[in-house]
């Protein structure tokens, strides 16, 4: 029987009540960055009596890019230096990092990951007698640990591999803990963020934020005197390549709008390298994680006609020098090799994983196979099953058949490899040079705060210092919280005092409710209705420009002024028309604000591959009037500010300082 | 359709204080139908199998069913989660049945220490490089091994738009 205005309500939208609170610090999310924020705060912030809240959109224990599970630890140093891992960020993101903060993350990670260890995170072993693989509760049973000087079993040189399916909800549990271990902290679940507040008589300053309960009808004002973004990446601003249910089989979490990034620039913080972007070349469709094929199975990868496709274009790729040149290939150069042989139509590229199973098998017994096989299914069983359900529903076992291949569509990230981001104040010590100190010579120099007073980031929102992965966004986390801390001290007089009323939070906040409500019986289907997108059209759309005018997965990353400024023209309608999104219910409240982080994120990213003049990143996205690397002149940071009075964005170069003395990589 | 509900095992969580898929989906999907007390995925599309739903349902009622863009029909991978490892029960299409045992943690839930065995440091150490832990042990934060400084020229361009 048809029906007129049909749709299946999820919890439902009413006038909603205006909750107040004021602390000296706000948490912002509930990832490792954030997770590890609560850890390290709790600790400073307790001699002092400081008050602690921490909001996250969903709930701890499964929330963030972790929420899955992972089957490495990314960033462990070891036996190696720290200044050998800011050589290899450096290399890996094509010469443009900030080496301060790098190194920060570099020299005190070990630290963080002993803590995980301690936790109850199992961490595989070398047996100390045999040389032989233990799994982490066999090294745990036999006294094992890292901190204690057992060796971690490396897949890579600075990847260690773990049983990571409970990582996140251990690391949850003891920032729960320590929050729930002081009687002024606090932990908000399913309280999304919206956007920081600036205080009414100071310029330049944060004084808390703004959001609301994915669960009840509540607003929360919340003052205070230092905020965190520790927020995660962008995902799916780009058309993907499924586009139906699989759309949500996105490579990063789907769940992850690029809030961090938005909310730093509608509150007029500068950002940095934004027009860099992560393509990884993953198993194709299921997108399954390839480091532990490449690195711990030593599979290779080919086109359709066997051949190594990184060796073959050896001499292309020179043209990329000194990028090229190191003793891994950049990551954007590899995708680089790749999309010629598929531009080329010699794909597909095959991941080769029953030749180095077959290689392997020959130097064990079976048990010792039968081991390596189940450690081969559990990188995908520990952080992306889908795969491991697509090798079931196509009958690939995968010691006896290859798995297709591709690079993927475009993500933001600051903690993986890539570095988008916030342009943030790094340590304050002699060894970091002027030009990275200056920017806050005036508001104060303070650990990962951004260019406004009070506004902290870590994790993916802190830019040009990628490669962090899990354990680096958490260790992040903790050099922010403490910087936070001191902060606060310094600065305790500071009473925040919002610009806007509540009422006017309420309607800004709602306002996609206030909007369904007065128009919706406009037709006779809510969804096509001439006052008003739901946040689904938005999206849509948002996803189809930046695919076709930005460089994405249908033009082969290749994009050109002229094109970009027709995206943007189209991009800026787009924003007028996101102020008329409607929301039925508090789902879809979420959704649209997560859509409005996601077009705040796609204008700042847009708007810095504009302003570049070159191809920084070949095989992540290409200028095709610009192509090839111009060190001479771009190799520099290029940072935005968007100014909440002009309403207008400013690019600017600011100049890169090597700290850490050649070669290029490590 | 990513997650799934089965209506004969699920139960709403009726016994318990809240309904667990609903409390733990990282995307807001899984929500209760009061009146049927059965749970569903309100927006499959933006699943991502993350599967923290099947993991943690009390009467295990929830599956998922590969996304039908690009897997075909009746490859499954079922998990039993305890409280030390997780049991992986994977059936292909053709029939093929493999199980895998993982670890998942080696301390007893709930017991994460977040002062790591009650490390404590010294308030008046806030003005230091050093993190807690790093306070308390002692541990010095290390310094670039040779400093460089370079600066390197580059254009000088702005632009407002």
């Amino acid at each position: 029987m048809p029906k007129i205005w049909s749709y299946n309500f999820g919890l439902p939208l009413a006038e909603p009540e205006i909750v107040e609170k004021e602390t000296d610090i706000l948490i912002v999310g509930g990832g490792m960055a954030a997770c590890g924020a609560a850890v390290e705060t709790v600790r400073w912030a307790k001699p002092h009596g400081l008050r602690i809240l921490l909001c996250d959109k969903a709930a701890m224990e499964r929330s963030g890019a972790v929420a899955m599970g992972l089957s490495a630890i990314n960033t462990y140093i070891g036996e190696n230096k720290p200044d050998d891992y800011v050589r290899m960020v450096r290399c890996d993101l094509m010469g443009i990092i900030r080496e301060d903060l790098s190194f920060d993350v570099g020299r005190h990670v070990d630290d963080t990951v002993h803590c995980f260890e301690e936790w109850g995170l199992p961490i595989w072993k070398q047996d100390p007698n045999t040389g032989k693989t233990l799994d982490g509760a066999e090294a745990k049973a036999r006294g094992l640990t890292l901190k204690g000087g057992a060796k971690p079993v490396r897949s890579g040189r600075w990847q260690i591999m773990i049983n990571g399916e409970s990582y996140k909800v251990i690391v949850a549990e003891a920032a729960k803990n320590a929050l729930a271990s002081y009687d002024k902290a606090e932990y908000i679940e399913r309280c999304f963020i919206v956007r920081p507040l600036l205080d009414a008589n100071e310029k330049n300053r944060c004084a808390g934020a703004v959001g609301f309960s994915v669960r009840e009808n509540k607003i929360f004002i919340i003052k205070a005197n230092a905020t965190l973004l520790s927020t995660g990446g962008a995902v799916n601003v780009y058309r993907p390549r499924s586009i139906d249910e699989g759309k949500g089989r996105t490579w990063y979490p789907v769940w992850n709008p690029g809030s961090g990034y938005a909310m730093c620039a509608m509150s007029g913080a500068k950002l940095v390298l934004m027009e860099n972007r992560f393509v990884p070349a993953r198993f194709k469709d299921g997108y399954g994680p390839v480091g532990a094929w490449f690195l711990l199975f030593k599979a290779r990868a080919t086109n359709a006609f066997d051949e190594d496709y990184v060796a073959k274009h050896k001499d292309e790729l020179k043209k990329f020098a000194p990028y090229s040149e190191a003793s891994v290939v950049g990551t954007c150069l590899r995708n680089h090799a790749m999309l010629i042989e598929m531009k080329e139509g010699r794909g597909p590229i095959f991941m080769h994983t029953e030749w180095a199973l077959q290689e392997a098998e020959k130097t064990m017994d079976k048990k010792e196979f039968k081991h390596l096989i189940a450690e081969a299914w559990e990188d995908f069983l520990d952080m992306c099953v889908t795969q491991a359900g697509l090798w079931a529903c196509l009958n690939i076992e995968p010691e006896k058949k290859p798995s297709e291949i591709m690079p993927t569509e475009p993500y933001f990230l600051g903690s993986h490899a890539g570095c988008a981001g916030a342009w943030c104040c790094g340590p304050d010590e002699d060894w970091v040079p002027e030009e990275y100190k200056a920017p806050w010579r005036e508001i104060g120099l303070y650990n990962r705060m951004t260019t406004i007073k009070g506004l902290f980031c870590a994790g993916d929102t802190v830019g040009a210092c990628g490669h962090k992965f899990s354990s680096g966004s958490h260790v992040e986390g903790r050099i922010a919280a403490k910087a936070m801390v001191k902060f606060v001290l310094d600065h305790k007089d500071y009473k925040p005092t919002i610009k806007e009323t509540a009422e006017e939070l309420k309607k800004e906040v709602y306002g996609p409710w206030y909007r369904f409500e007065q128009y919706k019986n406009a037709t006779t289907v809510y969804e096509v209705n001439p006052n008003y997108l739901i946040p689904r059209h938005i999206q849509a759309r948002l996803m189809k420009l930046m695919d076709e005018y930005v460089g994405g997965t249908s033009t082969y990353y290749m994009t050109n002024k002229v094109m970009l400024e027709r995206g943007l023209e189209l991009l800026r309608m787009l924003k007028e028309d996101m102020e008329l999104a409607a929301a039925r219910d508090l789902h879809e409240l979420m959704r649209a604000w997560e859509n409005r982080h996601r077009v705040w994120t796609a204008e700042a990213h847009l708007l810095h591959i504009l302003f570049r003049e070159e191809s920084r990143y070949p095989g992540y996205y290409y200028r095709a009037d610009y192509l090839g690397i111009d060190d001479a002149n771009w190799r520099c940071f290029t940072l935005s500010r968007w100014d909440p009075e002009t309403k207008q964005w400013t690019l600017e170069t600011y100049p890169y300082v090597q700290i850490i003395p050649d070669p290029l990589g490590p | 359709m990513p997650s799934y509900v089965n209506p004969e095992k699920c139960d709403g969580c009726k016994g318990g204080d809240r309904t667990v898929c609903m409390y733990i989906c990282p995307n807001d999907l899984m929500i209760l139908d009061p009146e049927a007390m059965r749970a569903y995925n309100q927006e499959p599309d933006q699943c991502w199998e993350c599967y923290s739903c099947v993991k943690s349902c009390p009467q295990g009622a929830i599956s998922v069913r590969h996304y039908a863009d690009f897997a075909p029909l009746n490859g499954t991978c079922q998990p039993m989660r305890g409280t030390t490892d997780i049991m992986w029960t994977i059936k292909f299409r053709n029939g093929v049945v493999v199980r895998f045992k993982y670890p998942i943690r080696t301390t007893p839930e709930g017991s994460a220490d977040p002062t790591v065995g009650g490390k404590e440091p010294d308030p008046a150490k806030l003005n230091t490089n050093q993190l807690f832990t790093e306070a308390a042990d002692g541990v010095e934060p290390k310094k670039p091994e040779a400093v460089l400084n370079k600066v390197f020229p580059c254009i000088q361009k702005t632009m407002t738009i």
